[in-house]
């Protein structure tokens, strides 16, 4: 079967896409999540079982605790406080965990280890994990069920000082609070004397219940410094004051009668042994949990702490003041706290707790029957109800307690089981889904390769063996082979497999796909390397013909090593830095293809060379005529004076990549990226700073001015007018939003949404493009001038974009748009139609220009770089479809421009070389596809690898994201294709 | 067929590579704590003054140059300055190109510029030492089959080797690995010198096995 080249690509694109979606599927665990969207009830609570007779009352027990104070030391790591130096570094809370009432505790955090999902860790008892943390970055609030709604719905009041993640988190929950930022990494007194400043009042008050405080200061001493910094021991001194001040103050205010308070300390991650956290390492993960109370027995010496997981505090916090447990907890009561408390109790809460487990695994595992846990708890639910009765009886013998205690064990077997079993459904990969996902995308990225001298050919059709291998045996025995593998997968394994949970027709598509591109794969390969056996029998050296030049070397090594580099985790941190430094060689190769050209032909005009170079001149000449005509009009500064302008043409031609060295290299300053180096202050900081708000305004207004000029060129009269106004828009709406100012406002205006200013833009982006689009389809019917119409539709569709995109990057970003469209016109001018780049060359620059581009403007590997505020421009409130529609726009705003740019230069081309665009697009296709599957292979090697969560899972949302886009334009370049040889036909 | 200049190549590059190696141990003996990470620049200078010292020699000594008809002291004069001056321009040419390549723009300058002397000493000295002050030779040599003799040729191979060399050297830089040779510039200049050291072995080895493939156009 003979299809197009880009029809070819396109089809492998989006079977990759899907291939890639399976991936994700299996590599990003799903969380743990009740079905109920509502919250636990206190009147949803079991009764307390009891054999026989009638239900007792499901009341709760009597809580443990009236008060509750939480210390959080943000970075706080357990060796601080039970290490060697714990005795110099915390005295008082040493000398109470060695001899005070307090229990201490090593609690483990989870990876990702950031203050976030271990806030909301430490509240909801849940584990966010890694692809939580991604979908709400959107909204802050949390909304999930958590220790301190409850508290606050029993009635309780709470008060917080500290970071102000927790007024973002728990918005209306707090009688009072006072947030600090965490922004400025440097500062580590003020932030911590922003929160003690209260503390003084507020204990001498009766007016709360529970007071949360979280001290940032530690955790900025150990980014800045380390954790052998000097700074550590006077911070935790300071800390250790804080505690003996709480501690004094609950001591003197304890009355009598009334129910003991608790004090805990703990910390949300540790940090490691460079002062960073995020990873899995064990100072990171190990953090300390002091639990002080006079309810509890005194101690007599130290003794070596236990270990906990970070989620059992908050059912133990539930528990202790009466509140139901949140309900996706996954974590159990620590059975220390509860000693002192009469069995019954104890059995309640054990009971409680169980139950709330078992309800989570019933919703989360498709199996919950099977687990031994929920046996384990049904049995014990069983002889409690047995002691109950023999409680309530009266019977106060010896049997009572032996029961008892059975009892007791049976639930904490229970628990602990049914604890493992949910932490292992969150954090166990679904390797079969990984492997199928992998698999296709491999064979389909080895097809696209062993397609190439076909798709690159100058006839671009690519011929696919399909229906031969869907008639072979082969094929049929293959379908059988995959089927029973997952059959057999399936039956085995059993546990929590998404192929295996999809439907029967689905699957075998998928089985039946997959053989066939395997079918496909051999009977292409077999050909090739017959292909390969008899080309040289004729031709003796026909390989060494095919050479390459040094442009190609350099393209070809420049793809080939940034996908090794993608291996190592500082390379992907630093990602950047590659491509920056590969366009910079890349432009200096260029330099010297620009040089050679226009130095050889001055150097020797009346030498051998001479007609050869005429008739390249000749062919040069007719083809600016070409081009201009195709632009409609001469563009003013070639028609005029001024001498020869083949001179100034050569002169500019010249300057065009030392300029776009120069604008690569300002643009590199404007936002400083990645992670080792992004602390460092940029353009950008001081732009947005307020005192330069002036030098902001005048270079915003300054690109938008060039933005027009350089864009309207090719646009008819219509989306000009509209793109200026569109423009002006563009401004007056970073002047409502208060980014920039106009020369006759002053200062202390009203800042607003600028909502109206937005929309007003997006009307004249969607009369563009609705004009753009209706000058595509007319050039389809059209006999006349279908070329230029469809050249200025494509244009004008790409302007649309342009100004769509400079309506949603920040003011100091414009910059790096203007720079964009400068290297484009003036690449496209003097550079790659002049130097006589084939397509698959030039889709290579563009595809390099668009990912520096990327990074450029400000974006990085880590999820924290995607600016979410675009989502809300020219919105009220918060809309799901076009928030992320324009978040995703302003992210890959860099590869679409290029890649957008790269079909209107392929299409002016196309006049040229009809295959430009296929060729193109299998380029394109070929780009995209190679590093993504090794990058898949690679994150499945390094799937137990330190930095998994923090380095590699978010570049492979960011490829997966960009394979995405790539298939969109793979799509819309074969559709254009398509048009083309229709409009070819007679 | 260039059995002896491929010897005086060979010669004159052993030369040049020893007195690299001594430029990095004799100081060592005078100066205390001498190293090349820790006192790096001033190994850098030393190199550089030692492979230029050595290269003018050496070529001066063998003379490679083209002999040129016109022998008066005036003309001569204009050559040394002219020379002097692409010597300053390359230096200048080299540091806006790190600079572009992502260096600080103003702290750490004199490290820059140090490389860029560096590079300025492998590459372009030579350039002047075998071809002139003469920007037509240049361009002649750098494009495409453009090599006149073994001398371009070897000249072609050591340049490139060197900045290819300093082009990988500067690929380490961004790895969180905190060692000693990752300092700015001390990747850079030291996978520059490995690979001018390279290019000298290389560019004898290159010629000797493809002098039967090479044709020289003569002039």
């Amino acid at each position: 079967m003979k299809i197009r080249t880009s029809v070819f690509a396109s089809f492998i694109m989006v079977a990759q896409v899907l291939g890639i979606a399976l991936f994700l599927r299996g590599f990003f665990p799903v969380p743990v999540k009740s079905s109920l969207s509502s919250r636990s009830k206190l009147s949803d609570l079991p009764a307390e079982p009891l054999t026989g007779g009638p239900h007792n009352a499901s009341r709760l027990p009597e809580p443990l605790f009236k008060r509750v104070v939480i210390m959080l030391v943000d970075a706080l790591r357990e060796d601080f406080v039970f290490g060697p130096d714990g005795r110099a570094n915390m005295p008082y809370t040493r000398n109470l965990v060695e001899r005070g009432s307090a229990h201490s505790f090593v609690a483990k955090a989870r990876p990702p280890t950031v203050t976030m999902p271990r806030i909301k860790a430490l509240t909801t008892g849940s584990i966010p994990g890694f692809i939580d943390v991604v979908m709400n970055l959107n909204s802050p609030v949390l909304l999930e069920d958590n220790l301190l709604w409850q508290a606050k719905t029993a009635g309780k009041r709470i008060i917080f000082y500290g970071d102000d993640t927790w007024v973002r988190l728990f918005p209306k929950l707090f009688m009072e609070h006072d947030g600090t930022t965490s922004f400025f990494v440097s500062d580590y007194t003020e932030v911590d004397n922003n929160v003690t400043r209260h503390l003084d009042s507020t204990l001498k008050r009766d007016d709360w219940d529970l007071l949360i405080l979280h001290y940032l200061g530690l955790d900025h001493i150990g980014h800045v410094s380390g954790p052998h910094s000097p700074l550590v021991r006077p911070k935790l001194l300071e800390m250790d004051d804080v505690l003996k001040k709480i501690h004094g103050s609950l001591v003197s205010k304890e009355s009598e009668g009334s129910l003991p308070y608790l004090l805990v300390l703990c910390g949300d991650h540790g940090m490691s042994e460079t002062g960073s956290h995020g990873g899995s390492s064990d100072p990171e993960v190990n953090t300390p949990l002091v639990l002080i109370s006079p309810a509890f027995r005194r101690k007599v010496g130290m003794e070596k702490p236990g270990t906990v997981e970070q989620v059992d505090l908050p059912p133990t916090l539930a528990l202790g003041l009466g509140l139901p447990i949140s309900q996706n907890s996954v974590g159990r009561l620590i059975p220390a706290v509860v000693e002192e408390t009469p069995l019954r109790n104890r059995l309640r809460f054990l009971h409680l707790n169980g139950h709330q487990l078992s309800c989570l695994l019933r919703d989360s595992v498709a199996e919950h029957h099977k687990e031994v846990g929920v046996e384990q708890f049904r049995v014990a639910e069983k002889s409690h109800g047995g002691w109950m009765k023999l409680y309530l009886e009266g019977n106060t013998s010896e049997v009572l307690g032996n029961v008892g205690k059975k009892v007791l064990r049976q639930y904490l077997e229970a628990l602990a089981s049914m604890s493992s079993a949910l932490g292992k459904q969150l954090g166990k990969y679904d390797m079969y889904s990984m492997v199928a996902g992998m698999v296709i995308v491999f064979q389909l990225l080895l097809v696209l390769l062993l397609a190439m001298p076909e798709a690159l050919s100058g006839a671009a059709l690519v011929d696919i063996p399909v229906l031969p291998a869907l008639l072979s045996l082969p094929f049929y025995l293959l379908c059988l082979l995959l089927a029973s593998v997952h059959v057999l997968v399936c039956t085995s394994a059993g546990s929590s497999c998404y192929l295996c949970s999809l439907s029967w027709g689905l699957v075998f598509a998928a089985v039946a796909f997959s053989s066939a591109t395997l079918c496909v794969l051999v009977s292409m390969a077999t050909r090739r390397i017959l292909s390969g056996l008899n080309v040289p029998a004729k031709s003796g050296s026909s390989s060494s013909g095919w050479s390459l030049s040094e442009l190609d070397v350099l393209l070809l090594a420049g793809t080939a090593g940034h996908t090794l580099s993608l291996a190592a985790s500082s390379f992907v941190e630093e990602e950047h830095q590659t491509w920056y430094f590969l366009l910079n060689t890349l432009c200096l190769a260029v330099f010297q293809d620009v040089c050679r050209k226009y130095f050889r032909e001055q150097r020797r005009p009346g030498s051998i060379g001479e007609d050869v170079d005429d008739e390249v001149d000749n062919e040069e000449e007719e083809e600016e005529r070409y081009y201009l005509s195709s632009k409609g009009r001469r563009p003013p500064e070639l028609s005029q004076q001024g001498g020869d302008p083949r001179s100034r043409e050569r002169w500019l031609a010249l300057a065009t990549p030392p300029l776009t060295l120069a604008c690569c290299r300002l643009m590199r300053t404007l936002n400083q990226t990645g992670v080792q180096w992004a602390h460092l202050p940029d353009m950008g900081h001081w732009l947005n700073s307020s005192e330069h708000k002036a030098v902001l305004s005048l270079l915003a207004a300054l690109c938008l001015v060039l933005i027009y000029f350089l864009i309207q060129r090719r646009c008819s009269l219509v989306s000009k007018i509209a793109l200026a106004l569109g423009l002006l828009g563009v401004y007056s709406y970073r002047a409502a939003v208060g980014n920039v100012v106009f020369p006759w406002q002053h200062s202390g205006q009203n800042v607003s949404k600028g909502t109206v200013e937005a929309r007003f833009v997006y009307i004249f982006v969607l009369g563009i493009l609705f004009s753009g689009t209706k000058d595509l389809l007319r050039s389809q019917i059209a006999a006349t001038a279908a070329s230029r119409l469809k050249s200025r539709g494509l244009w004008e569709i790409y302007s649309g974009l342009v100004l769509l995109v400079a309506l949603l990057f920040r003011a100091h970003n414009l910059p790096v748009l203007c720079c964009c469209l400068l290297i484009q016109t003036l690449m496209a001018r003097f550079i790659w139609k002049k130097l006589h780049y084939d397509a698959a060359q030039t889709t290579i620059m563009h595809y390099w220009f668009g990912q520096a581009f990327f990074y450029f403007q400000g974006n990085s590997n880590n999820i924290g770089t995607v600016d979410i505020s675009v989502g809300f421009v020219g919105l009220e409130s918060y809309v799901e479809a076009p928030a992320i529609f324009l978040t995703a726009l302003s992210t890959y705003a860099g590869p679409l421009l290029w890649a957008f740019h790269l079909v209107c230069y392929l299409n002016s081309e196309s006049n040229r070389t009809p295959v430009a665009l296929g060729h193109g697009c299998y380029c394109l296709a070929l780009l995209r596809s190679v590093p993504m599957a090794a990058y898949v292979v690679l994150v499945t090697a390094l799937r137990y690898h330190l930095f998994i969560w923090s380095v590699f899972s978010p570049k492979l949302l960011y490829e997966a994201a960009h394979a995405l886009l790539c298939t969109t334009l793979c799509l819309f370049l074969s559709a254009m294709e398509q048009a083309q040889a229709d409009a070819g036909k007679p | 067929m260039w059995d002896h200049e491929i010897k005086a190549m060979a010669s004159s590059h052993a030369i040049i590579a020893s007195c690299i190696f001594m430029a990095t141990v004799v100081p060592a003996v005078f100066i205390p704590g001498f190293s090349v990470y820790g006192t790096h620049l001033l190994w850098l200078y030393c190199v550089t003054a030692a492979v230029s010292v050595v290269t003018v020699s050496v070529f001066w000594l063998l003379g490679v140059s083209q002999p040129t008809k016109k022998i008066t002291l005036s003309y001569k004069l204009s050559r040394l300055v002219r020379s002097c001056l692409y010597l300053l321009l390359s230096c200048l040419f080299y540091h806006t190109v790190v600079v572009l390549y992502g260096a600080p723009l103003i702290e750490s300058a004199l490290e820059t510029f140090s490389l860029a002397v560096l590079l300025t000493s492998l590459t372009t000295l030579r350039c002047l030492c075998v071809l002139g002050p003469n920007v037509q030779a240049w361009i002649r040599v750098f494009s495409r089959h453009g090599a006149m003799s073994v001398w371009d040729t070897s000249l072609q191979i050591t340049v490139a080797c060197s900045v290819i060399g300093a082009w990988l050297g500067a690929f380490p830089i961004p790895l969180d690995w905190d060692r000693p040779w990752q300092v700015w510039p001390v990747s850079c200049s030291l996978g520059s010198v490995i690979g001018y050291l390279t290019g000298l072995v290389a560019a004898p080895a290159w010629i000797h096995f493809h002098r039967k493939q090479l044709t020289y156009k003569c002039k």
